[in-house]
């Protein structure tokens, strides 16, 4: 009976990571057949081995713009992550370590503001970016990024963990400011968590999909997955826009599968810190 | 959770507000003009409406409608339907998901799992492939034509009106399944080896070990990801978008969300599309709290 038991857990979990699996692999198959192939050959076999030639279809279509989205997703998601961790950790590290008035009622808007749907406001921030005359700029997609109310709840519970009491004591003793106390202190002990709420971010802004959509008429402006979705939507009169999408996709997913999978420990941490707490 | 600070000489007490109003100030100035701001705005707008008069041409005067939009919302059918809709989808979803991570997580840590990290890798990888990737990847899978599955299932019709809701649903589980087995499987992980032993001793096998200790032990957590996922069901967007472009069985109005994108972008009535945004926002609020009320209270 034992070996029963042990044999359907197996299974199960086969034929789950079949599921999440599958779509994966034929997206790798798909993406080295000619558009021919893409129809006349079976999902999941090869045709003729056409992958060099999307790739160079990728890049050459509108100029090279493929490449262009590719940066700005990268400016977007890298650059936005880094600072918005920064001021993240910042906040949660004093949430944790300082006493104020109205502290806790001040966290409370930080926890109601998790809850707030990012699409409820992302329409009110497009009217109100148009008044101010930033729509349609880099920095309307940067910009409101930024806000992670999520990892400000997500510092302060792994600050608490991280950095104990008596060592920002021993910094102070030393006549070290508080601003001294938190670089040179605080801060080093906090990579761990800087690196999980990075991620979390980093993840969030590259899934963004609305607010690009909203706020960017400008072609150059496009993250990657608001540029695949254009093209996508001429594939319906010209299908050899589907093989620029499936390849395009193929190109986005590898290098986050490439980072997600070598910093695995870090948005474990986050996750478990962030549910069982 | 809180560290206790210690009393301290007065003189020292400006400086460390100061250092306080540094480290915190950056986030809630942000906060401010990028959540409270535009909230505000939304409410503000809600208020007005753009009557024109005449032909129209500069002749739209902006009027005081005070609750009107709302009304105008919430007897709106395409946005009414717009929240059956997500009925629907989350009567389908929500027990799929969280029936199927939690099934995942007590699989792996029946003790029964081999390559248990492998598995775990394999099952959360489509939560890195962002949104729309997701959305176009499985457009092809249900695109007849290009689709290696189409045709081994007899011709479905994965975008037909009556289907597209299971299969906008199937593209989210296909997201979200491994991400929540994996909180799931941590929260099981932290459980005391004492009470699992002890439900041996008491003879219950591992279904039931795993239906009446368990899974009552990683409650927090499951409330948790029921929360999350009434959020984001409500907020339901980029996969109906992506498959609108090919299926027949999308409207522009589909969900709530893509009902406000609709008015201000299709008919640039933002005072409707103003409500629209304030009504989501509100009834997540209204959900999330009694989620977590009735999460406390069993």
């Amino acid at each position: 009976m034992k070996w029963m038991s042990r044999a359907t857990v197996n299974v199960l979990l086969i034929v789950a990571t079949l599921y999440t699996l599958l779509p994966l692999t034929w997206l790798l198959f798909a993406s080295t057949k000619s558009l021919s192939d893409l129809y006349s050959t079976p999902g999941f076999a090869f045709g003729d081995f056409n992958l060099i030639a999307n790739i160079r279809a990728v890049s050459a279509e509108n100029g090279g713009i493929f490449f262009r989205w590719y940066l700005n997703s990268v400016l977007y998601a890298g650059v936005g992550a880094a600072v918005s961790s920064f001021i993240t950790v910042m906040c949660g590290y004093a949430f944790d370590k300082y006493q104020w008035f109205g502290k806790e009622k001040m966290f409370g808007l930080v926890l109601l503001g998790v809850l707030v749907p990012t699409t409820a406001t992302a329409l009110p921030l497009y009217l109100l970016a148009s008044k101010v005359g930033v729509v349609n700029t880099f920095w309307a997609v940067f910009i409101p990024v930024l806000v992670h109310p999520f990892g400000v709840y997500l510092a302060r519970v792994l600050s608490s963990g991280y950095v104990p009491m008596e060592v920002l004591e021993a910094a102070r003793s030393d006549g070290a400011g508080e601003i001294r106390t938190f670089t040179r202190v605080a801060l080093p002990m906090l990579m761990p968590a800087y690196v999980t709420i990075f991620l979390f971010q980093f993840t969030a802004i590259w899934n963004n999909f609305f607010l690009p959509l909203v706020m960017l008429n400008d072609q150059r402006l496009y993250p990657l997955s608001l540029g695949l979705f254009t093209w996508e939507k001429q594939g319906n009169a010209f299908p050899e826009f589907h093989s620029l999408v499936i390849t395009g996709s193929l190109l986005s997913v590898v290098p986050l599968l490439v980072v997600f999978m070598s910093l695995q420990r870090f948005w474990k941490a986050g996750m478990t810190a962030g549910s069982v707490k | 959770m809180t560290a206790d600070t210690q009393a301290r000489a007065p003189g020292e007490d400006w400086r460390r507000r100061g250092a306080i109003l540094l480290f915190v100030g950056p986030f809630f100035a942000l906060f401010a003009a990028v959540i409270v701001a535009p909230l505000a705005y939304a409410v503000y707008l809600s208020l007005f409406s753009e009557k024109s008069s005449g032909l129209g041409f500069g002749g739209a005067e902006t009027v005081f409608v005070g609750l009107g939009n709302y009304l105008d919302t919430l007897a709106d059918r395409a946005f009414t339907d717009g929240f059956l809709i997500i009925l629907g989808y989350c009567l389908f979803y929500i027990p799929l998901m969280i029936g199927g991570a939690l099934g995942l997580a007590l699989l792996l840590d029946s003790g029964l799992a081999r390559a248990k990290k492998f598995f775990q890798l394999a099952l959360f990888m489509p939560h890195i492939v962002p949104g729309v990737i997701a959305g176009l990847i499985w457009l092809y899978l249900y695109l007849p034509g290009i689709s290696p599955i189409v045709d081994l299932l007899g011709g479905v019709n994965f975008l037909g009106g009556d289907q597209v809701l299971g299969s906008v649903v199937n593209i989210a589980l296909w997201e979200w399944v491994g991400y929540n087995m994996i909180i799931y499987f941590a929260a099981l992980q932290a459980i005391p080896a004492e009470v699992l032993e002890a439900a041996r001793m008491d003879g219950a096998g591992a279904i039931r070990t795993a239906l009446s200790v368990k899974v009552p032990l990683i409650r927090g957590a499951v409330i948790t990801t029921v929360l999350f996922t009434i959020i984001g069901s409500l907020q339901l967007f980029t996969e109906p978008m992506v498959l609108d472009n090919v299926s027949d069985g999308i409207v522009s109005t589909w969900t709530p969300n893509m009902y406000a994108y609709n008015e201000a972008f299709g008919n640039n009535d933002y005072g409707q599309a103003g409500a629209a945004s304030i009504i989501l926002a509100l009834l997540a609020a209204v959900l999330s709290y009694v989620v977590t009320r009735w999460g406390n209270r069993r």
